[in-house]
């Protein structure tokens, strides 16, 4: 099978595997082996074109040509290599993870939610292999679309209003402000190719660079920049599995992966160097962190708690793309990678207390640690993965955003890292300590919860060990950040 | 001055039908006397049609011996066509009349607008 | 030569059908008759269009007199287009109607029901075909005054002062339309279009002219439903037979941009509508029209008024790009004339089949009918995501043209607004999808099966031509690029 066919297969196969889990519905163990055979499928698809990318092919196809001169396809660059093996394995591990907490938690429309989340999934691999910023915008926009019944799951009036506010913002700030900075980009360039140095310099006036950036870092509403952010706590009424496979890893990664392409691939980091169309942007990204820090601090339910950790973390990234030098490049694009096993574990984590203990607020949760150790040791480990400590992977990322702030001599920015990180502490570490080591909040022991379904605890396993071991072996994630950032 | 201004009297006329056809229209509730204000209002159209077509000292447009300057038959044609689509829309219009006086019991717009508004 | 047959042939036929079809016995035959005849026109208009697409140009003389003294059909890549969309979308319409009007007109009337379509579909299509403004006019009057027995034949009372507003309405228009043919007329000597546009050349000044050119922008906006012209609109959708709030929906407001089309480019130039304040007048009314009745459909309790304001919106855009002026503004209004018909069409249909099943179409009868009638709620669903502009659908390209020419002439502010009418139609497309799928059914509304399968299949395969027209744009952007050329509109320069 050639390359190409690989990759239209490794898009359009989720798709083809939502249609078979709805034809199956009636069928669960049917269904669910289709999800697993499909994410598995996809998974070795993925790995393959890695192996062929790092051998030096060159790996694109087109599919469609809507516009005179635009077309729809796709193209295998170090960036979306990342971002597709992030998506694709960790799709493998939430199906593992979901499905024992699905049938726990006896939830409705399951048929649904397997076929929505294959669909979504597809979309995320069309956004991680778009091959120009045409395509990108078009797998931006179906996955918003794709992900709004997931997020409308519960269908009552609560998930009502959060999905309306999701959609709100995303398609609010994705057709006014980031189609217009595309059509703007046309306009300007005469095209959307992704092409390493960028498209604009030379073509664009830089006095005009800073307002088109700023349209674009705001129009990339899934990267939860504030205050284009709601939409993310708003999210979390979705079932725990969509808000850890799709906010703490798909869409929000979509985000920023658009991000670092339109830095790296539209503007090219000379031209923002020299144009200096990032630097109020900085602070929106800064400001972003320490508050979003701040404010998770103050949450007591624990998926909110996460929700505005992970905007905060987001902004790291975004703050690596805007600082736009190699080493901040290769932290941020390594932070989808390490954000994103950390930040899925967590979330598994409180799905798992959610199913297990029907406890949803951190000041409930206290001595559950001791019913519940090995979710909590999880926990544990990928906080630490998240504050940045060695030996997890989140510290390599941390570690590059960090020197990054140096070289370009933003030590403000670098003070707002390190103290993002001791809120870090603050507000993730509570959670499992008191979780050993407090009392219950009723003062009973917990001696009728026990630990979380089997297919939830292996899930949860896996990707914290995934946190640990990245610190060992980055690869392939550094390698590929590496080429991304420094092909620039 | 004077003599060219009477001299086009027949334009005068139009313009006059057609305000009073078209105020017809606008200010009157009843919903005969609006299709009888669309019909004035059309009939001001035909005469200015009718008066672009004359040719001074033609005839009418009928081949006769010893006539060589005959007035635009086209016009006249343009008419007849716009007479009966006036017609139609007259015919049209008069017969929703009737449906409508069935449906509400009155032909007057604002007793059907109170009626429309009370369900 | 037998092309030109075919370009007649497009109009005799549905005349013809017409009485043939009132003296049918009432029953399925002459729906059966109207099939035959609309997918008979569908195939006339494709061969037609296929003809035209390069450049060419068919012209018919009537009764073999001459132009400018006969009437001629001249058939150029626009007029095709516009064939193609009106004849594509009765052909699309009969098969819905089947059992959509079973249900809504009364049995004895069915036989004068479908001769009436079969004489609005001549209407549209002679006003499309012709190259005479008096022919147009007869043409636009037939259609008129046939949609207006249309849309009386709704079932509710209102039905019938919906049809007698617009007949008063649409009355005035055309006779405006009258005034300023007249005027030209006088001015110039002739009917013929392309006559009549190098006569106008050297008197383009005289205030007659001037005159009658405004009587006719007023007369054709008051059948295009231009804002503020568009009262007529709402009333005449909502209470129309389902079907016929398709059909007209999607047809006769485009025919009408297409008159204007023809009037100011053809007729007039494109260098007048830019000397003039005519392009500001455009603009001007576009952008009230797309905000204000945007706005104005986000407050709409009923799900027809809704759309209905929704296509005075949609309207408006194409009256931007008109005022724009310039090759890619035209272009993208031709795009958007077609892509909206589709778009409407869709749109119109689901929330007809809902009607089908529940009788009204009041937002709060609709509560949770998405659930009950998936395959109905995912139409609508798709071709709502058209109407935004999400990528993938027709309606992203024609949106991406018009920002596009507004961007070209450095017009920010159009541009906004534009972009600002897709944000606000999100918002009233998703208030009818939150109704539709999250709000539980009203007791009657549990017992509702899906729709059935003749009224589904029409619609989806609209929502395959929105989907197909948005990824493969061949046809659309072709054809629209060949018609701008011909009206001789020049590509933007400073």
């Amino acid at each position: 099978m050639s390359d190409q066919q690989l990759l239209l297969l490794a898009v359009f196969l989720p798709f083809a595997g939502a249609i078979g889990m709805l034809l199956c519905g009636r069928w669960p163990n049917l269904r669910e082996s289709i999800t697993l055979l499909t994410a598995a499928a996809v998974c070795s698809i993925v790995f393959t074109l890695y192996n062929h990318l790092s051998d030096g092919a060159q790996i694109a196809v087109n599919i469609a040509e809507p516009l005179p001169g635009l077309v729809i396809g796709f193209d295998v660059e170090p960036l979306g290599m990342l971002f597709a093996l992030v998506a694709s394995v960790l799709w493998l591990i939430t199906s593992i993870y979901s499905i024992g907490y699905m049938r726990e938690h006896h939830e409705q429309n399951q048929t649904r939610f397997y076929a929505m989340f294959a669909i979504a999934i597809g979309c995320t691999l069309g956004v991680a292999f778009a091959g120009n910023l045409l395509s990108l915008f078009l797998w931006y926009e179906i996955l918003t679309i794709a992900t709004y019944p997931l997020v409308a799951h519960a269908g009552t009036d609560e998930a009502r209003r959060g999905a309306r506010t999701y959609i709100g913002i995303l398609l609010g700030t994705s057709i006014g402000l980031q189609l217009l900075a595309i059509l703007i980009t046309y306009t300007v360039t005469g095209t959307l190719d992704f092409r390493e140095g960028g498209i604009l310099a030379g073509k664009l006036d830089p006095a005009w660079a800073g307002l088109l950036f700023a349209l674009f870092i705001f129009g990339i509403g899934k990267a939860a920049v504030m205050p284009f952010h709601r939409w993310l706590p708003a999210a979390m009424v979705a079932p725990t599995p969509v808000s850890a496979l799709l906010h703490a890893v798909a869409v929000v990664k979509a985000g920023v992966f658009t991000v670092l392409k339109v830095t790296i691939y539209i503007f090219g980091t000379d031209f923002i160097t020299r144009s200096g169309a990032s630097d109020w942007l900085i602070w929106f990204a800064g400001g972003t962190i320490l508050l979003a820090s701040i404010i998770a601090m103050t949450q007591d339910n624990l998926k909110l708690r996460l929700a505005y950790s992970t905007i905060s973390q987001l902004s790291y990234i975004v703050l690596g793309a805007l600082l736009a030098t190699h080493t901040s490049l290769l932290g941020g694009a390594l932070h989808i990678s390490m954000h994103a096993f950390a930040k899925i574990t967590l979330f598994f984590a409180a799905g798992a207390i959610l199913v297990a203990a029907n406890k949803s607020n951190i000041s409930e949760m206290g001595g559950l640690g001791r019913a519940m150790p090995i979710t909590f040791t999880a926990f544990l480990v990928a906080s630490l993965s998240i504050i940045g400590l060695p030996p997890f992977g989140g510290m390599w990322s941390k570690w590059y955003l960090g020197m990054g702030a140096v070289e370009t001599g933003q030590f403000l920015l670098l003070t707002v890292l390190l103290v993002s990180s001791l809120l870090n502490i603050v507000y993730l570490l509570p959670v499992p300590v008191r979780g050993f080591f407090g009392q219950s909040s009723d003062g009973k022991t917990y001696t009728q919860i026990k630990e979380a379904p089997v297919s939830c605890l292996f899930a949860m396993m896996l990707t914290s060990l995934a946190c640990l071991l990245l610190f060992f072996y980055p690869d392939p994630f550094y390698a590929l950040a590496f080429d991304a950032a420094g092909g620039s | 001055m004077i003599d060219i201004i009477i001299s086009h009297y027949n334009y005068w006329v139009v313009i006059m039908l057609m305000m009073a056809g078209f105020y017809t229209v606008i200010s009157r509730g009843n919903l005969i006397k609006k299709i009888t204000g669309i019909n004035i209002f059309q009939t001001s159209v035909f005469l200015m049609y009718i008066s672009i077509g004359y040719v001074s000292e033609g005839t009418p447009p009928i081949i006769a011996e010893g006539f060589t300057k005959y007035s635009n038959p086209l016009p006249h044609v343009m008419i007849l066509t716009a007479i009966v689509v006036g017609v139609s829309t007259t015919a049209l219009g008069l017969a929703l009349v009737v449906r409508i006086k069935e449906a509400y019991g009155t032909i007057e717009e604002d007793e059907i607008h109170d009626q429309d508004m009370s369900l | 030569m037998i092309e030109q047959n075919f370009s007649l042939l497009l109009v005799v036929i549905p005349l013809i059908a017409a009485p043939v079809v009132a003296m049918l016995p009432n029953g399925r035959l002459p729906w059966l008759l109207v099939l035959v005849v609309t997918w008979l026109c569908l195939a006339l208009a494709s061969w037609q269009l296929s003809v035209v697409s390069d450049g060419d140009i068919i012209s018919y003389e009537l009764g073999g007199w001459a132009p400018p003294w006969g009437i001629e059909y001249r058939i150029d890549a626009m007029n095709a287009f516009v064939a193609l969309m009106v004849s594509g979308i009765a052909a699309i319409t009969v098969p819905y109607a089947l059992r959509s009007v079973e249900k809504e007109i009364p049995r004895q009337q069915i036989s004068l029901f479908y001769s009436a379509f079969l004489l609005c579909l001549v209407g549209l299509l002679g006003v499309a075909q012709t190259g005479d403004v008096f022919n147009l006019f007869v043409f636009l009057e037939i259609s008129s005054l046939s949609s207006y027995i249309l849309i009386a034949m709704g079932r509710e009372r209102r039905a019938l002062t919906a049809a007698y507003q617009y007949l008063v309405m649409g009355t005035i228009g055309a006779t405006f339309l009258l005034i300023g043919i007249g005027l030209l007329y006088a001015e110039t000597g002739t009917l013929n279009m392309l006559d009549l546009h190098q006569r106008l050349e050297p008197i383009i000044d005289h205030r007659t002219v001037h005159t009658g050119f405004a009587f006719i922008i007023v007369g054709i906006a008051l059948k295009l439903a231009l804002f503020p012209l568009h009262l007529w609109v709402p009333n005449a959708y909502k209470y129309a037979p389902s079907a016929i709030s398709v059909f007209l929906a999607a047809t006769a407001t485009k025919v009408a941009v297409y008159i204007m089309l023809r009037m100011v480019f053809t007729v007039f130039s494109s260098d007048f509508v830019r000397t003039t304040p005519t392009h500001l007048i455009f603009l001007m009314l576009g952008i009230f029209g797309v905000v204000f009745a945007s706005i104005i459909a986000i407050f709409q309790t009923d799900a027809k008024r809704l759309l209905a304001y929704s296509s005075v919106a949609q309207v408006s855009y194409m009256v931007l790009g008109m005022g724009l002026a310039s090759a890619l503004g035209v272009t993208a209004t031709l795009i958007h004339m077609f892509n909206h018909a589709l778009m409407k069409g869709a749109l119109f249909m689901a929330i007809g089949a809902m009607v089908y099943r529940v009788g009204i179409s009041r937002l709060e009868e609709l509560n949770g009918l998405g659930r009950q009638m998936p395959w109905t709620f995912a139409a609508f669903f798709i071709a709502g995501l058209s109407l935004i502009g999400v990528p993938g659908t027709a309606g992203f390209i024609s949106k991406w043209y018009l920002v596009l020419a507004a961007l070209e002439q450095q017009s920010w502010f159009i541009a906004l607004v534009i972009i600002l009418g897709s944000l606000l139609s999100v918002v009233y497309l998703w208030k009818v999808v939150e109704v539709l799928w999250f709000y539980p059914a009203t007791e009657s509304g549990l017992s509702v099966k899906e729709a059935p399968v003749s009224l589904l299949v029409p619609m989806w395969a609209l929502i395959f031509a929105n989907i197909y027209f948005g990824i493969n744009t061949e046809l659309t952007v072709n054809v629209a690029d060949t018609a701008v050329k011909l009206l001789g509109i020049p590509p933007y320069h400073e």
